[in-house]
């Protein structure tokens, strides 16, 4: 215990926390391709054009049928066989963002699908123009409907992002691995990965509930409170 | 509901209104055809609507009425035909192919005919003002302040001053509906389209919404009404347009329709609407 605290700590710690903080970059990155990628797909995919419809479908099918993992390596070890080499890291945030875009499109998608076709319309009949009503209207309704299901796939990605260590990230869990090799304390180091993983998602998750407020009409958010666990977290991802 | 909804400025002395000079109609329908798939919907219909007039469509279900005032502001694109508004032709035959002005025109055009929907359509996101406030911001690109002083004038015409800051869930079937028809006339516009205003209103609110209706008649408002309440039409129409399977079968005014019905399908129509 003494040493676990005394030397094990301030040791390896800062080390565990620079992972952390790929970790996090790796996620913001990958969130922030995901979503500007799945809202692409999704509107592709809503814009009846035929020659887009069966790639994007395609695509959509194809990343969510294959293991993450397997993506992760697929990319990795085929991309610099083409003659295009990526840093381990950029092709993890190429891997996680085509992954969870894959996802995410289908979320956008739905939530586009479910709006109320009246409100469009009430748009066109004030000379409202296409891209006017969907940045008026449809995004910020779709994402009202998607963000609990959007922030519950960013906490998922928090800790999925743990898989780039396969492709040699040097993120939290591989870091984890590092201090194990050179320590042998197995426990005390993924003991110390576990917390900061659940410190990190927690804080995702309240951040997550405090956007979701945010886009949550005023009148609307007595109500919601009381009814918790508001952002669905997928329970399997990828 | 007595107070002025329209705060257009009164025509200055000596310009010709309404009264003085036989108007150029506002808008002219001709050989209007749309179909939806194989179903024609609209086979052939003219219409025309002179400006302060009250033009009221009435007939069965499925005939094509909302449609009609659909393609009219190209919420619907017509398959073939003619529409002329304020004097500008929307869509047209050339030779034989039909045409369509382009996106930038249309939409020009819709801010001045703005629709009034049966399920009201207001921006759920956004509060009555803002929903008021949102056309003349966005499309018509007014100071902001100037919109908002607007928008508040007509909430307080239509008996809603106190309602600026709710969302549309907070207000009752009414008090939508009212909302929606500031939301129109504060585009200023030279027609409004009202597409059965108060079939989704519980029958106690119906009345407060054909006072808000027949109000902008008085006030010379040019209004095209989808509508079932016969009652109503009677009162306030100059013209009824009796329309059935794509075409207007009769029109006239209400006198003529209701009282005298020559032609056998509108008798037929008008004997059940009245049961
Ligand atoms: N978007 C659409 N796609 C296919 N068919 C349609 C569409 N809109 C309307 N129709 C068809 O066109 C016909 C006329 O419909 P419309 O809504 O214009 O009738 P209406 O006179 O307004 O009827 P109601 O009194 O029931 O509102 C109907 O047969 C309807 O099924
Ligand atoms: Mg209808």
């Amino acid at each position: 215990m003494y040493e676990f605290f005394f030397v094990l700590i301030p040791r390896y710690f800062p080390f565990l926390l620079e992972g952390a903080v790929v970790t996090l970059e790796l996620s913001f990155l990958s969130m922030a391709f995901g979503l500007v990628l799945g809202m692409g797909v999704a509107l592709g995919r809503l814009s009846g054009r035929k020659w887009l419809e069966w790639p994007l479908a395609a695509y959509v099918e194809i990343w969510r049928d294959v293991p993450l993992i397997v993506q992760l390596l697929v990319i990795y070890f085929t991309l610099p066989s083409i003659g295009l080499t990526l840093p381990a890291f950029w092709a993890g945030v190429l891997g996680l963002g085509l992954n969870l875009a894959a996802y995410l499109s289908e979320v956008f998608r739905a939530a586009i699908l479910s709006i109320d076709p009246g409100q469009r319309a009430a748009g066109l009949s004030i000379g409202m123009s296409r891209l006017m009503i969907f940045y008026r209207i449809t995004l910020p309704l779709a994402l009202r409907i998607a963000i609990p299901t959007v922030g519950g796939y960013f906490i998922a990605l928090l800790k999925d992002s743990s898989l780039v260590s396969f492709i040699s990230v040097n993120e939290l869990l591989r870091n984890g691995t590092i201090v194990i090799s050179n320590t042998f304390r197995n426990m005390e180091v993924y003991m110390m990965v576990a917390i900061i993983y659940f410190v990190m998602s927690f804080v995702a998750s309240v951040l997550v509930r405090h956007i979701e407020q945010r886009l949550t009409p005023r009148h609307l958010r007595r109500k919601q409170r009381s009814g918790k666990a508001l952002t669905a977290r997928p329970a399997v991802m990828p | 509901m007595s107070a002025r909804i329209l705060t257009t400025e009164a025509p200055a002395p000596g310009v010709p209104t309404a009264e003085t000079v036989p108007a150029k109609p506002l808008l002219q329908v001709r050989a209007l055809h749309k179909s939806f798939g194989a179903v024609n919907v609209l086979r052939g219909v003219d219409l025309t609507v002179n400006p302060g007039e009250v033009s009221f469509v009435i007939g069965p279900s499925g005939g094509g009425k909302s449609t009609l005032i659909r393609c009219i502001n190209f919420l619907e694109t017509p398959n073939a035909g003619e529409i002329m508004f304020d004097g500008r032709l929307l869509c047209r035959e050339e030779g034989n192919v039909f045409k369509v002005e382009p996106e930038r025109i249309l939409r020009a055009a819709r801010s001045e005919m703005p629709m009034v929907f049966q399920h009201f359509n207001l921006f759920s996101h956004r509060t009555v003002l803002e929903n008021v406030i949102e056309g003349p911001v966005m499309v018509k690109r007014w100071p902001r302040d100037e919109a908002i002083a607007h928008a508040e004038k007509l909430l307080a015409e239509v008996g809603l001053a106190d309602k600026a800051d709710r969302y549309p869930d907070e207000l009752s079937g009414g008090q939508k509906q009212r909302v929606a028809i500031a939301r129109a006339l504060a585009m200023r516009p030279k027609l409004i389209l009202f597409d059965e205003p108060t079939s989704a209103l519980d029958p106690e609110l119906v009345s407060g919404i054909l006072d808000t209706i027949r109000a902008l008649a008085e006030q010379g408002m040019t209004l095209i009404i989808v509508s079932h309440e016969m009652g109503f039409a009677r009162r306030l129409a100059d013209v009824v347009h009796f329309i059935a399977d794509g075409t207007i079968v009769e029109s006239g005014p209400p006198a003529r329709i209701f009282d005298n019905p020559d032609n056998p399908r509108l008798a037929t129509f008008i004997r059940s609407i009245l049961h």
